[in-house]
């Protein structure tokens, strides 16, 4: 923990602020989450590697004075796999939007998961693709509305905590952007834990998926996310068992990680047993 | 004397990958595909031994991200493939053209379109080596017709990627990946090694990852290392940080384009056989050129004055070398295995077009000597 | 007021979006949109420092900064 007081200016690349997100997007208290996680955990900007792929959520990269890559389109984990795998010591922070992890991205969620290698996938999940304007995402669920399902949704969602887990992802968690400080706490723990951690955000799209769904203004679905999530094993799931559960699903420290077990390989590789 | 213990018999998947040991690479990332799998296998041995990484990925996608992702770390990397996965790849391949990022691409050709002939050889990929990407782009693609030399242009791959920024893709074919022959290992320091060029600018100083130096190379930084900038696949400023201005965008693209197209003398490698005097040409590569080879050999020895030009490197295309090459004879033959794709650039290039010709195979069979001989008769006028 | 303390509210008017996130989620009411539709500091001696507002800025256009001045000085 560092003494130093948090500045988020010391983060951040000032010149390209204002950002690009609309009035009352959740992404920019995601960034200032993770600013702040980073800043806690006491972490040189230089040790950081933060890879995002397309959409609204990837232009978090550009926004923080760490080493950046902006990739292509659901591939952020692959690029980040050969940054991580090649240099471990480097801290692989890959922050995601909807299609990025679960759609076009999937597979990589999936198998970085199984392999547990060492990166922090934040999926900011706003169920909406918003840079291209509102069409429904893998975890928009039914029901909802978009511009490619002007009749409702018929697609049901991917839980993202439970296919994390069920993947093999070592550590997993959910909070929202109004839970702001649980959020940075969460992202603290992921980062700090060794293996594939996912940390859930939910974050309001007003623009998009709050007008399309009437679920209001970026106030109201912030008030949405205080009255339907509850803390893991809430009395008030017995009552009303539809709530969003927040907070840590899976810590698990047994699992080797990937690049410590390649060094393993390396050793009996160099021992001339192969 | 060589060293015996240099001297292997192996296929030429091997000999691309003893070429890639001796560049000095640093990092793998593949999915097994059918005719290059050999590259990965033999990779997966050899990489950690020497402390390298070699990762299998979920697919031809993630290991053109990894091989990028690790190339940014400093790394020396590659990745290998065939068509289909050639034809996955290609998104990320424009993203290591527009960021610049050295790698190298081996392509191991197998007959196509789709999933084609896995087994069988072809040359069908030179123009998707070319333009398989989208949008405005120069490439380097480079090719090869024993192991002796595909050993050596693996090593100018890596070498090449390194001092243009830039991916290079090797276009081997099914034939010469499979193929058992001889291979020298060349002592270390007996083919030049091109090491990642990295900054000299100091820690607090303004650094410019996207700016080249008066020689036209753009020097990099480790990620890890002190200078902390922004990579993207957008059109970007000097500091790499998305800019859409159009003096902006018309300039990176030329410098893109330029950076390879304006050293295609730098780039362009090519073999002569019997071309002094020559009044026919055969104009070949990758393992059409030893059919090509074995005839003139053949026709040389009852009087006709054939030569043959064999291209290592593909592209950028060198029209100069093939006009100069080309101008005084009667008939240029070009030998590979597609519907035409090399002869369209030939034709390009050659004061006559009229006087090229295509001998070709698109049967998955390698084209043989007899094949190309029945299309010189006619041309002599000498019927089959 | 924070015990011993002077609250300032250093809000980007340039960055703030005028979203008024921080203005609904203040549990003292300090804050407010001024003419421009931005977020301003209407009543600054009311406010407890929780920081809730910089949390969750989405523009990170707020900062609290407490300053300890006048313990400061009693402390000398």
């Amino acid at each position: 923990m560092t003494k130093q007081v948090f500045n988020f200016k010391d983060y951040i690349r000032p010149r390209f602020f204002p950002h690009i997100w609309c009035p009352g997007c959740g992404h920019g208290i995601v960034l200032g989450s993770l600013l702040r996680a980073v800043h806690e955990l006491g972490l040189d900007k230089n040790e950081i590697v933060i890879t995002s792929g397309i959409g609204c959520s990837s232009r978090i990269s550009g926004y923080v004075d760490f080493h950046s890559l902006h990739t292509i389109h659901g591939r952020a984990l692959s690029f980040a796999t050969g940054v991580k795998l090649s240099k471990p010591h480097l801290k692989a922070i890959v922050p995601m939007g909807d299609g990025d992890a679960l759609a076009i991205g999937g597979n990589h969620f999936i198998h970085a998961a199984r392999r547990n290698i060492d990166i922090t996938a934040i999926v900011m999940n706003n169920r909406i693709y918003g840079m291209t304007g509102g069409q429904f995402s893998p975890l928009s669920g039914l029901d909802k509305k978009a511009t490619t399902a002007p009749y409702s949704t018929i697609d049901r969602n991917f839980d993202v905590v439970e296919l994390a887990k069920s993947a093999g992802a070592t550590f997993v968690a959910r909070s929202t952007v109004f839970h702001a400080n649980e959020c940075k706490n969460l992202l603290k723990k992921g980062i700090s834990h060794k293996g594939f951690s996912v940390v859930e955000i939910l974050t309001q799209c007003p623009t998009y998926y709050g007008r399309k769904n009437k679920e209001g203004d970026a106030i109201q679905m912030m008030e949405g996310y205080k009255t339907n999530t509850v803390k893991i094993g809430s009395k008030k799931l017995e009552k009303n068992p539809d709530l969003i559960q927040r907070g840590i699903f899976i810590e698990n420290t047994d699992i080797p990680e990937y690049c410590e077990a390649y060094d393993k390989i390396i050793e009996t590789a160099m021992k001339g047993k192969a | 004397m060589k060293n015996k213990n240099n001297i292997r018999f192996v296929q030429g998947n091997e000999a691309c990958v003893e070429g890639a040991i001796y560049a000095g690479i640093d990092f793998f990332a593949g999915y097994p595909i059918t005719p290059s799998t050999e590259i990965m296998e033999h990779l997966a041995t050899r990489l950690p031994q020497k402390g390298g990484k070699f990762i299998q990925m979920e697919d031809e996608i993630a290991s053109m991200g990894a091989i990028i992702g690790a190339s940014l770390t400093g790394n020396k990397v590659m990745t290998a493939t065939s068509g289909p996965g050639f034809s996955l790849k290609q998104e990320a391949l424009g993203y290591a053209c527009m960021a610049e990022i050295p790698c190298v691409i081996a392509n191991v050709q197998r007959g196509g379109p789709s999933t084609g002939n896995p087994t069988h050889v072809s040359q069908g990929d030179v123009n998707q080596a070319r333009w398989g990407t989208h949008g405005d782009h120069a490439i380097i693609a480079l090719t090869a017709s024993n192991h002796q030399d595909v050993f050596k242009i693996t090593v100018d791959a890596f070498n090449m990627a390194e001092t243009y920024r830039t991916p290079v893709v090797l276009l081997l074919d099914e034939v010469i990946g499979h193929m058992r022959e001889k291979l020298v290992i060349p002592e270390p320091g007996e083919i030049p090694v091109v090491e990642r060029l990295r900054t000299s600018v100091k820690k607090g100083i303004d650094y410019h990852p996207y700016l080249p130096r008066e020689d036209g190379r753009l020097p990099m930084s480790d990620f890890g290392a002190e200078h902390r900038y922004n990579v993207t696949g957008l059109f970007h400023d000097m500091w790499g940080f998305p800019n859409n201005n159009p003096e902006v965008v018309s300039e990176l693209l030329r410098h893109l384009v330029d950076k390879i197209e304006n050293n295609v003398h730098e780039i362009s490698m090519h073999k002569e056989y019997w071309m002094d005097d020559a009044e026919y040409i055969l104009i070949s590569y990758g393992s059409s050129a030893r059919s090509a080879i074995h005839l003139a050999r053949n026709r040389r020895s009852r009087g006709v004055k054939l030569g043959v030009l064999e291209l290592q490197t593909l592209w950028p295309f060198p029209t100069e070398m093939v006009k100069e090459k080309c101008a005084g004879a009667k008939a240029v033959i070009v030998v590979e295995m597609n519907m035409g794709q090399v002869v369209t650039q030939v034709k390009n290039a050659v004061d006559n077009p009229q006087t090229v010709f295509l001998a070709n195979r698109i049967d998955g069979q390698l084209i043989s000597p007899t094949d190309i001989k029945s299309l010189l008769r006619m041309i002599q006028g000498k019927g089959v | 007021m924070a015990k011993g303390k002077t609250v300032k509210h250093l809000i980007d008017k340039e960055w703030c979006k005028g979203c008024g996130i921080c203005i609904h989620f203040c549990p003292k009411n300090v804050l407010e949109f001024d003419k421009h539709g931005k977020a301003k500091a209407a009543r600054p001696e009311d406010c407890i420092a929780c920081k809730l507002c910089e949390l969750r800025c989405p523009d990170l256009a707020i900062q609290i900064i407490e300053e300890q001045e006048v313990e400061h000085e009693k402390q000398e």
